[in-house]
């Protein structure tokens, strides 16, 4: 089966009920993308599919309809994207497992909402948990990251 | 000088030993020659870099014509510890940290921790007397003859703080040494700056051209650590670095890892003590890329082609489980703490104070019993290890707080030499002391055993990791006290939990005997003055086994003492705040309850209709630090408006950081006092996920405002967060309620929104 990550084309060999997550992490490589309860509950395998916050966990591969981007594919540390930006300059990560996640939804949110309300914030990044507790600069950072991101 | 403080500066020599185009600095051992971590291998190949017969340097600073390599041996939970000891060897060393390779660093007993034995003398935190500090430098002694290279304690900071700055200092005055006797010139005369010492013509000589003439010099050990004031790094604003790569999805976590000929595995096992009566195994071995099926002590592992293929299997299996015997039902637990009051057994009794029965006896007395519920870990990276066991030895890729029991214990489960056993430490994606457990590791040694030569990267499932906790026990505590409008006349609290520490110990080395300091810590060593005042500790039998959580004894305890106290000020009428400023001896925790005062605007515990404010004061890991919460009780339940947090680490090495684990330490307490429990049926933890486990989540995190003070001796603040905040916030919905939740979860009683 074909896959486009990160622009970049793949053959897979995999049961078409593979999870993409894992499809990325022991196929592909790409561990940037993380397991944390396997049953959509915690973020932590959040990618996007054309631009949309998907649970890779949740997503077999058979059902993977559009392009995939990973954290790797969002920036790199020399040229992080906006909202990684963002979260370096507010040293949002404690232990860090789960920021992959919030970053991939926070992007996708910022997509869709360029001035999301806390509210907004709070009702979508909710679905992400930290163990950490680092809540208070990952809201801080996502509006950070939307005056950033905001045309002119 | 006392003997004691002679052999504790002596502690302190650092030497250096030459290396392979270079030179190592680092601590020599006293008495005797400790093993050199680096002759058995290193992750990059710097064991090669240290010549033959080094056997008793344990290297901080490696400097080469390739660069500078720090050695930061705590491991890295999440806390920034890793940078936090890069940070001090820099300060001193002048480099740029961040152009430096930072690594964990190999078992050695030279990296000794002693600031975590002092936290367990049987001394009064707060007292800085001589006869402490005394003490104190004594302990320096067993820590290194038990040679405990431990991650734990909210002790890296203090433990690191001469050390690593010792370090730094010397490598520095030697390199500008070599610099001297290369030019011709004196010492004095040269200065450093930015890894180069500096000529007084301003031309700059990098670290790196002198390191091999270094190596053949006498080290200068006649250094004076720079004043705070003159500090570049300590006390600024300063980039982790691990926050780039943990922001762009390129940190390496255990979990991570990939290796050559790398086999992936999962585990399934039986809750302690029970283990498997019949196993069908015939259709997990079919299914694609299953390597092998494998019973292991207690369970089941696959192994196979990737992680998903593993857990796959595992599900495929089919197992007749063989529980352990007896009860293993949450009201087992209950009775046995209940009985372990009711026997009044004492385990200790750390403050006894004034006569509590006369002072009792005085007028109406206040009785309260209060509960607390296991609590699981849940770091949010699963336990995972990757092993490689070859005839010559066993390599063990995992983020562990104790690489000295991995190696002790993986040498006895494989027959291998401890010396042929190596722990490559990872970075952690969280712990709150569940890598303080040795049980994933050996899982992984078990099979990596079985498929010889290959590496095997095994990885629990969330429901494993639920499955297999070792939680913070479950605790219940009976209150009795008096007041009057003059005060709080009387306090007596009497705990009960199972020890923590002989559980833990006894998994991984052995139980200590004697008293269990944690079963109190945290109420029975509060500053207070209360005129008849008493806390005792009643060891209750062990139901399931225990373990270290975030804080340890003072996470029940913080809420048992802070809550009772704050009902004893409601019955005297008493401002809770003015309350515990009043009964405290201590200035540095005085202090701290004044700044939160400030902080807050504490006017009174109600602060309008349907809001209130709560308090809670808990010393913890010698940090005092207390809490300020303000909740409303809304037509969708209780809202947190606000957390307030200050604390007193004597000194702020890492502003940024040290913020993070305040408000991160009170979030996590508010958490779980909100919504968490493990309760037991048939062995297990009734909760399977994090949707039975919920913590806190972004939708129900309140403002947090923190502080932190520098008056007191220097500490530090991975677990002093924590202990405060359930009481907080429970005398907070006792202010707008009236209501007196006396057990954890508040979720039980009271409705969050």
């Amino acid at each position: 089966m074909q896959l486009i990550v990160n622009g970049a084309s793949h053959d897979i060999d995999a049961e078409p009920d593979m999870p993409l997550l894992w499809v990325l992490r022991d196929i592909l490589g790409l561990t940037g993308t993380k397991y944390g309860c396997g049953i959509a509950l915690c973020g932590a395998c959040t990618v996007q599919m054309d631009g949309m916050a998907v649970r890779s966990c949740q997503l077999a591969l058979q059902d993977v309809e559009g392009e995939i981007t990973t954290i790797e594919g969002l920036g790199t540390p020399d040229a992080p994207h906006p909202v990684q930006a963002a979260w370096i300059d507010h040293q949002v990560a404690q232990c860090g497992y789960c920021q992959s996640g919030q970053i991939m939804a926070a992007a996708a949110l910022l997509a869709l909402d360029g001035a999301p309300t806390d509210d907004h914030v709070d009702s979508v990044m909710s679905a992400h948990l930290c163990r950490c507790a680092t809540y208070p600069r990952i809201r801080a950072a996502i509006h950070d990251a939307a005056q950033r991101l905001a045309p002119g | 000088m006392s003997r004691a403080g002679r052999i504790a500066r002596r502690g302190f020599l650092i030497g250096s030993v030459a290396i392979a185009g270079g030179v190592a600095f680092g601590a020599w051992h006293y008495a005797r020659p400790l093993p050199d971590p680096f002759a058995e291998g290193l992750d990059g190949g710097l064991d090669r870099r240290l010549a033959e017969g080094t056997t008793a340097l344990n290297p901080y600073v490696l400097i080469d014509g390739d660069g500078i390599t720090l050695v930061a041996p705590r491991a890295d939970k999440g806390q920034g510890t890793r940078w936090l000891q890069a940070a001090l060897i820099a300060e001193e060393l002048d480099i740029d940290p961040s152009r430096a390779r930072i690594v964990p660093g190999p078992v050695s007993k030279a990296y000794y921790n002693t600031a975590l034995l002092q936290e367990n003398l049987p001394l009064d935190p707060t007292d800085n007397g001589w006869l402490a500090e005394t003490l104190r430098a004594a302990a320096d002694i067993p820590a290194r003859l038990l040679g405990l290279q431990i991650t734990g304690g909210s002790s890296s900071a203090p433990d690191g703080f001469d050390k690593l700055r010792r370090a730094g200092a010397v490598a520095r005055e030697t390199l500008k040494e070599a610099a001297a006797r290369r030019e011709g010139l004196a010492r004095a005369d040269l200065d450093s700056e930015d890894g180069a010492v500096i000529l007084p013509d301003g031309r700059r000589v990098p670290y790196t051209d002198l390191a091999a003439a270094a190596a053949g010099i006498a080290p200068v050990q006649d250094v004076v650590l720079r004043a705070p004031s003159q500090w570049r790094l300590l006390g600024r604003k300063t980039l982790r670095a691990d926050i780039v790569p943990k922001s762009t999805g390129t940190q390496v976590y255990g979990i991570d890892l990939t290796l050559e000929g790398m086999l992936y595995a999962s585990v399934r096992a039986a809750p302690a003590g029970g283990g498997i009566a019949k196993v069908d195994a015939t259709n997990a071995r079919a299914m694609r890329g299953v390597h092998a099926v494998i019973p292991i002590s207690g369970g089941m592992a696959v192994v196979a082609d990737n992680t998903w293929r593993a857990m796959q299997a595992l599900d495929a299996l089919r197992i007749d489980w063989r529980l352990p015997d007896g009860p293993g039902d949450q009201q087992t637990v209950w009775d046995s703490l209940t009985e372990a009051l009711d026997t009044g057994r004492i385990d200790s009794r750390p403050r006894d104070e004034g006569d509590i029965r006369a002072v009792l006896a005085q007028g109406e007395v206040i009785e309260a019993e209060y509960r607390v519920p296991f609590l699981a870990h849940a770091p949010l990276e699963p336990m995972n290890a990757t092993v490689r066991v070859t005839e010559a030895g066993c390599d063990i890729w995992a983020g562990t707080q104790v690489p000295d029991f991995v190696v002790s214990k993986a040498a006895a489960l494989t027959g291998l030499s401890s010396d042929s056993i190596r722990v490559h430490n990872q970075m952690i994606g969280g712990s709150f002391g569940r890598r303080l457990e040795l049980d994933f590791i050996l899982q992984a040694v078990e099979i990596a055993q079985a498929v010889p030569g290959r590496p095997v990267k095994m990885i629990w499932s969330r429901e494993e990791d639920f499955a297999q906790e070792q939680p913070r026990p479950a605790q219940i505590a009976r209150g009795r006290g008096r007041a009057t409008s003059d005060g709080v006349q009387a306090m007596e609290l009497a705990i009960a939990s199972p020890s923590v520490t002989a559980s833990w110990f006894g998994r991984i080395w052995m139980a200590p005997p004697g008293p269990d300091a944690t079963i109190t810590a945290g109420a029975g060593d509060q500053p207070l003055a209360i005129p008849a005042y008493r806390v005792t500790g009643h060891r209750a039998r062990e139901t399931f086994p225990v373990s270290s959580w975030r804080s340890v004894g003072a996470s029940g305890n913080g809420f048992f003492h802070g809550a009772f106290l704050d009902e004893l000020f409601a019955a005297g009428g008493i401002d809770p705040m003015q309350g515990l400023i009043r009964l405290c001896r201590h200035d540095v925790s005085r202090r701290v309850l004044e700044e939160l005062r400030d902080l807050s605007g504490w006017t009174g515990r109600e602060i309008g209709p349907g809001k209130g404010r709560g308090v809670a004061f808990c010393l913890s890991f010698g940090v005092p630090c207390a809490q300020v919460v303000d909740v409303t009780d809304t037509d969708d339940g209780i809202r947190i408006d606000r957390g307030f947090a200050v604390a007193d680490i004597g000194t702020v090495l890492d502003p940024v950081n040290a913020e993070a684990q305040l408000s991160g330490g009170m979030l996590f307490g508010l958490g779980h006092a909100m919504n968490c429990e493990l309760t037991y049926r048939d062995h297990r933890p009734l909760q399977t996920n994090y949707h039975a486990y919920e913590a806190m989540r972004l939708y129900q995190t309140p403002e947090i405002r923190v502080r932190l003070l520098e008056n007191g001796p220097l500490r530090g603040l991975g677990e002093p967060g924590v202990p405060p905040a359930a009481a907080a916030l429970s005398n907070a919905i006792f202010a707008a309620t009236g209501q007196r939740i006396r057990e954890l979860p508040l979720a039980g009683r009271v409705r969050f929104a």
